[in-house]
């Protein structure tokens, strides 16, 4: 049995491509498979579309503002942008709302007079939602205008304050092992390292629990002592995990190129523009609203930084390591979730397993907020060696930039780790597989991992 | 030499025997029936026939070779526990595990249609398992036990979810399949298709085979030298001289029919001359136990010592 013959290594290689071909095929072929394959690039396409979409929506429609101005002081400051246009009358409230709201349909911003201080307050009235970047623009306008009054009269000249403004524009750079200097910005990262995360933590639960669900259909349905006739138990569990992982990682490659496909439909087809003209606009109209206008070259900039920080970001890297850490996780949990599937009778009876089995995965989604705070801390780094939590530790750590002595560390012990629980669930399989009507508790499983298959 | 030899083969689960050296010879081309209770172990040893469970000690030699998971190619069981993906279509279901038994794809469809033919189900090729009938389920099963031509095959309870006529046909097949020069285990507790099928037999409790040969030489070895006599008399017989033991005698439709036990230095023709002079003799038979009386009778023995 330990010398095989070169032909019957080919045989049993070819049973188990035989096996990996049917596990691939009856899922990918499956509807639900395809819904999934179109609808996950979608909703990813759609949050990155949408608030950009709506907001070229939004602002489309040209408003009109008519300004009655008691105090004076404002008397055109207000300047027409792309969709505002601004007039002044300067009729008293009641027939200033009637000459424009009622019969216009326009909007109405209203300066009381004040007799002590500032004009700080404004009242505008309107039919419709205003939308944030017509607030936006009249509160910026209001308060330079206001603060330059106020300089004035204190005996500053303004100019003098605007050129004394300096902008602190704090950019981190993380200098990799070759010297080589990258731009870098924690909020991409954060939020980079949390999808990432998550997305393995679902990666791996989605097609582990294929793993449970299709050994355990093949004990229930009785055609595994059939097929383990023909094939050692071994490759049916292997067949089964290897043909489950290829797809996972045909959903995950589909999900990569279709979401690219939709944006490109999105940008072209519905918005008719270039989306990140748009994605800058709206970068704009959130610089107004917190800097005022003279600030808004440096929206710009700011922008141009995150386009940097984006491209500075190593999707290669990313992508392989996804990859990487889904295959060497899902192996890992996958073949512990065949071992319970193959041990229980009753979907009733895999919850006591099934939980202490996946609490590792669990508590490393847990641990996110931790991780992303102090990426480098050791219980970061030692959480992400360790395999059981590794696979969503470290892909919650890459973002940030890991020393490659702890990447092929963690590897190479979630390599090691795999084949241990291969190992172990190949035991626990083959025992259980051919149990039928017998209650299992961890001590019956004890048994069979000291038994001769 | 026989096709399949077992020598000693013994298995443990824990403290709990299972198998204990227990020695089965299957001749070529024949029928052999592997009898016994319920978790008499006899699954167990069919698995490890089967090279699906490992023994502890003892040997199973195929061809006068010692049986490797390759050899699984030449064997063909059916399982007691034993089902289809229920999703698949049968047809795709049928080429998988034939496949699987190492037949080419071209060579797998090609007797697939046949038989798939032969057993009136050629139009439920494209169906999925789901929506079929618990019998032509079985029909499915039986095909690709045997589709790939072993040479050794199983069959665990093979009668089990099969309506009467199925029965039949599935018989007819059996015999079909040996005269063709397969060899046919056949495991069961179901007493009455054992005598009509098997040509040899091994009967296993308690682990162990306390039973075996071939059939009929087996009931010769259990009868009791008891012969049932029908005839018509106006009055009864009279076994005047030693020998002859009347056990019964009762009247059946103005026929008596008596038993009557010949002591082992009488033969039985020396009975009919006896009776001859008497009456009339419409029938002359040798009660033989039942297969199900020797299995009851062997257990039962086993049980008390």
């Amino acid at each position: 049995m330990i010398f095989l013959s070169g032909k019957s290594i080919k045989i049993n290689m070819n049973k188990t491509l035989l096996i990996i071909k049917r596990e691939y095929l009856s899922r990918v072929r499956k509807k639900s498979f395809v819904i999934m394959t179109i609808l996950g690039p979608l909703l990813m396409a759609a949050t990155v579309i949408l608030p950009a979409y709506l907001a070229d929506w939004s602002e489309a429609t040209k408003k009109r503002i008519a300004v009655l101005d008691e105090t004076g002081w404002f008397e055109g400051k207000f300047k027409n942008q792309e969709n505002i246009t601004f007039y002044y009358i300067y009729d008293d409230l009641e027939t200033g709302k009637e000459k424009t709201i009622q019969q216009k349909g326009d909007m109405l911003l209203y300066i009381r007079r004040t007799e002590l201080s500032v004009p700080t307050n404004a009242e505008l009235f309107s039919t419709v939602q205003p939308g944030l970047n017509v607030t936006a623009y009249i509160r910026s306008v209001m308060k330079k205008v206001t603060e330059n009054k106020k300089l004035l009269a204190s005996g500053i000249d303004p100019e003098i304050i605007k050129s004394s403004k300096v902008d602190i524009n704090l950019i981190t750079y993380r200098i990799n092992e070759e010297g080589v200097e990258k731009k870098s910005n924690t909020e991409v990262e954060v939020g980079l390292a949390i999808f990432a995360g998550i997305l393995i933590y679902f990666f791996i639960f989605m097609f582990g629990a294929q793993v449970l669900k299709g050994v355990m259909e093949e004990k229930s349905s009785r055609i595994v002592e059939v097929i383990i006739s023909s094939v050692k138990p071994f490759q049916l569990m292997t067949g089964k995990i290897v043909g489950i992982a290829m797809v996972g990682l045909t959903q995950f490659i589909l999900w990569i190129i279709l979401t690219m496909v939709f944006l490109g439909i999105f940008q072209t087809g519905i918005i008719g523009g270039n989306i990140s003209e748009k994605m800058m606009q709206i970068g704009q109209t959130e610089q107004i609203m917190s800097q005022g206008p003279q600030t808004e070259t440096v929206g710009l900039d700011k922008l141009a930084l995150v386009k940097d920080i984006i491209e500075g970001i190593n999707f290669k890297v990313m992508i392989f390591s996804f990859i990487f850490y889904f295959l060497g996780g899902y192996l890992l949990y996958a073949s512990l979730f065949a071992a319970i599937g193959g041990a229980v009778d009753q979907d009733a009876d895999t919850q006591q397993f099934m939980f202490p089995v996946s609490l590792p995965l669990i508590f490393s989604v847990m641990m996110t907020g931790v991780i992303i705070n102090q990426p480098d801390s050791s219980l970061s780094v030692w959480l992400s060696l360790f395999p059981f939590t590794s696979p969503v530790i470290m892909m919650m750590r890459i973002p940030f930039g890991v020393p490659l002595w702890q990447v092929w560390t963690s590897a190479g012990l979630l390599i090691l780790g795999f084949i241990g629980t291969t190992w172990l669930a190949a035991k626990i399989y083959r025992t259980g597989i051919l149990m039928y009507g017998k209650k299992v508790n961890y001590a019956e499983i004890w048994k069979w991992l000291k038994n001769k298959s | 030499m026989p096709l399949l030899q077992t020598i000693d083969v013994t298995k443990s689960y824990g403290a709990y025997k299972a198998l204990d050296k227990v020695s089965i010879e299957v001749e070529r081309q024949s029928i052999f029936g592997l009898l016994g209770p319920n978790g008499a172990g006899k699954t167990t040893l069919i698995r490890i026939i089967n090279t699906i469970s490992a023994k502890d000690s003892g040997e199973v030699l195929l061809d006068g070779k010692k049986i490797t998971p390759a050899d699984t190619r030449l064997i063909g069981y059916l399982p007691e526990e034993r089902g289809l993906y229920k999703k698949m279509k049968v047809g795709e279901q049928a080429m998988y595990l034939a496949q699987l038994k190492g037949m080419s794809k071209q060579d797998a469809f090609k007797n697939l249609k046949e038989w798939f033919e032969k057993f009136e189900i050629g139009s439920w090729w494209n169906r999925k398992v789901e929506e079929l009938s618990k019998g032509m389920q079985q029909k499915v099963q039986f095909i690709v036990t045997v589709v790939h031509r072993p040479k050794l095959l199983i069959f665990d309870e093979p009668f089990s979810g099969f309506d009467p006529i199925n029965v039949n046909l599935l018989k007819d097949e059996i015999w079909q399949l040996r005269d063709e020069g397969a060899t046919i285990i056949f495991s069961t507790h179901n007493m009455a298709s054992v005598e009509e099928l098997c040509d040899h037999i091994a009967l296993i409790n308690n682990s162990r085979m306390i039973l075996s040969g071939e059939i009929h030489e087996i009931v010769n070895r259990y009868k009791s030298h008891i012969f049932e006599v029908t005839y018509s008399s106006p009055k009864e017989i009279l076994l005047n001289g030693e020998g002859f033991e009347l056990l019964s005698n009762e009247k059946v439709n103005g026929n008596f029919v008596s038993r009557i036990k010949i002591k082992e230095d009488r033969s039985s023709n020396e009975l009919l001359q006896l009776l001859i002079r008497q009456a009339e003799i419409t029938g002359f038979k040798e009660v033989l136990p039942s297969i199900n009386d020797i299995f009851i009778r062997e257990v039962n023995k086993n049980k008390h010592e």
